[in-house]
């Protein structure tokens, strides 16, 4: 109970200082708006199958692009702050003092899902508003199943790229690396119809196309369904597993030389 | 007991021996000094007594807990300032400490910390628009907000313009006053001077000698030194001119007690009407027993 109450008053000052710099919080929350705007404008004519379902593009790219707000607050805004605090010193002040560094990790980290869920309402009404994209109402139990098993399991992977990374120099470099390209073969920036065998493989075995999946199919479940992806729900469990794994036996707090 | 144990410390990076079986006690509510150039293994030893670093070999208690087995009680009634620290940039002084102070089951009012750190002025100041000075001082009120029966102090005053040293040495006093027990590593000898009960000087990785500033290594049996100047140096009597040696442009005379040698000088210099340039009656310095001490050390060597 002691451990809940530490990690909520730490929140808050997490997201205190989160706000206090506006330009930051801007383009944070701005940036996947664009992308959602750029990428309608530029692929937004003829229809998609999507899910047995033949949609309009738009339509596509409202759960995509939620998907990839999600990526970029639990993944890579996870791992550069936590970067960015190891090579301050904010870590290792922190460990200097009695609270607990889970508490200050779970803080961090809940902040991000936060971050997250506001990026995802805010792109589901953007899409309900100028694309009439249809809100996941009815399919809202797995919409909100899906979001969290996303964004625990990049959550922990974000945590755990931070092991790899030397320093805040390197950090954009090596996380933008480890996520971007993935992007556009994960049915996230680009809708693949018919992908080559090594594209649709390398889908397969990441995690980042099995969000886009499960959560194209929880904004738009097919007829009878509830909207649930068992598969690839469990693919995130497990690579959250084993990002949480690697963050909790290699993670550092201080700066590395 | 004793406040720090440390018996036979040793601790290598790979093929460079930083700390060479070390010993140190540090009592109760001492102020105690680490003296030591850069790369004599200060700063590896304090990480140590601190818990951020494992050691190699040797016996280490800190408030009777050892520092590698660090748990909530050892962060409670420990104090830290490392040497390099980070906070968040866009918190106010007030609220870093609020923030630190919850960690904390004693805690001092946030109120009387900033006064304590003369930050009273700042206090709604964000941490990014202090200066580095300033930044140092807020640390230490985060080291003194869970009002720590022990507090560690690595290099505190490095950077600090002269006024601002003044400042950190009163605070430091200021917290002796409480009982506290200090542990300070530091280069600098006036600070040591101004502030330890005793002091340790570190070279290569071992302690060359340990005691109170004014008596280490027998600093206060040597020689006194006087030295002066004369307008006319051929003027000196003979009777004095044999007990002193030239050097440069004066004269200088060394000896355990100086005062006969004074009272004929002065009594000299009176009657002849001769004035005496540039007089000065010293003891070797802490520095001077600094310098020959840890002559030849390896600076830039492991921190």
């Amino acid at each position: 109970m002691r451990i809940i109450g530490l990690v909520l008053r730490q929140l808050r000052y997490t997201n205190r200082a989160f706000w206090r710099n506006p330009a930051a919080a801007f383009f944070t929350i701005a940036f996947p708006l664009m992308f959602l705007v750029i990428f309608t404008t530029l692929f937004g004519r003829g229809r998609l199958d999507i899910n047995g379902n033949l949609v309009s593009p738009a339509t596509f790219y409202v759960p995509a692009i939620a998907v990839f707000s999600a990526i970029s607050a639990c993944y890579s805004n996870v791992a550069m702050s936590l970067i960015v605090a190891r090579e301050r010193g904010v870590l290792k002040r922190i460990k200097a003092t009695p609270l607990p560094g889970g508490a200050y990790l779970a803080s961090r980290i809940l902040h991000a899902v936060l971050i997250a869920l506001v990026l995802v309402a805010i792109c589901a009404i953007f899409g309900a508003l100028f694309y009439d994209a249809a809100l996941p109402v009815r399919s809202l139990p797995a919409f909100i199943v899906t979001l969290s098993v996303g964004s625990a399991c990049f959550c922990a992977l974000g945590t755990a790229v931070t092991t790899i990374v030397p320093n805040a120099d390197a950090a954009p470099a090596i996380v933008n690396a480890t996520f971007l390209p993935l992007l556009f073969v994960s049915d996230i920036f680009i809708p693949l119809q018919d992908p080559a065998p090594w594209v649709a493989f390398i889908g397969d075995v990441f995690p980042f196309k099995h969000f886009s999946t499960a959560m194209q199919h929880a904004f738009f479940p097919a007829d009878g369904s509830l909207g649930f992806t068992p598969t690839s729900l469990a693919v995130m469990g497990a690579w959250g597993l084993g990002g949480l794994l690697v963050a909790v036996r290699r993670f550092t707090w201080e700066p590395k030389r | 007991m004793p406040a720090i144990t440390i018996k036979g410390l040793t601790k290598s990076y790979g093929s460079l021996q930083a700390v060479r079986g070390l010993d140190l006690e540090v009592a109760e509510g001492e102020v105690f000094a680490l003296l030591g150039p850069n790369g004599a293994g200060k700063t590896t030893t304090v990480e140590i007594l601190e818990g951020f670093r494992r050691r190699d070999a040797g016996e280490v208690r800190v408030l009777g807990i050892d520092p590698e087995s660090a748990g909530r009680r050892f962060r409670e009634d420990v104090g830290v300032v490392l040497q390099q620290t980070g906070l968040d940039p866009f918190l106010t002084v007030a609220e870093t400490l609020e923030m630190f102070g919850g960690y904390y089951p004693r805690r001092r009012p946030t109120s009387e910390v900033i006064d304590v750190v003369g930050l009273g002025e700042k206090s709604n100041v964000r941490v990014t628009k202090l200066s580095g000075g300033q930044r140092r001082r807020l640390d230490v009120g985060i080291a003194l907000v869970g009002d720590p029966q022990l507090l560690f102090l690595d290099e505190p005053t490095t950077g600090f313009d002269p006024g601002a040293r003044r400042n950190a040495w009163d605070m430091v006093r200021n917290l002796a006053s409480f009982g506290k027990t200090v542990f300070l590593t530091t280069h600098y000898m006036d600070e040591a001077q101004a502030l330890a009960d005793r002091v340790a000087i570190l070279a290569r990785g071992e302690i060359v000698v340990e005691g109170s500033p004014d008596t280490l290594a027998g600093r206060d049996l040597d020689a006194t030194v006087v030295t002066f100047r004369l307008k006319q140096p051929e003027a000196l009597p003979d009777v004095l001119r044999d007990s002193v040696s030239r050097i440069d442009d004066g004269f200088r005379f060394s000896a355990p007690d100086p005062t006969e040698f004074l009272h004929r000088l002065t009594g000299w210099a009176m009657d002849s009407g001769e004035e005496l340039l540039a007089l000065q009656v010293t003891k070797p310095s802490l520095e001077d027993v600094y310098l020959e001490l840890t002559k030849g050390s390896d600076a830039g060597a492991a921190q």
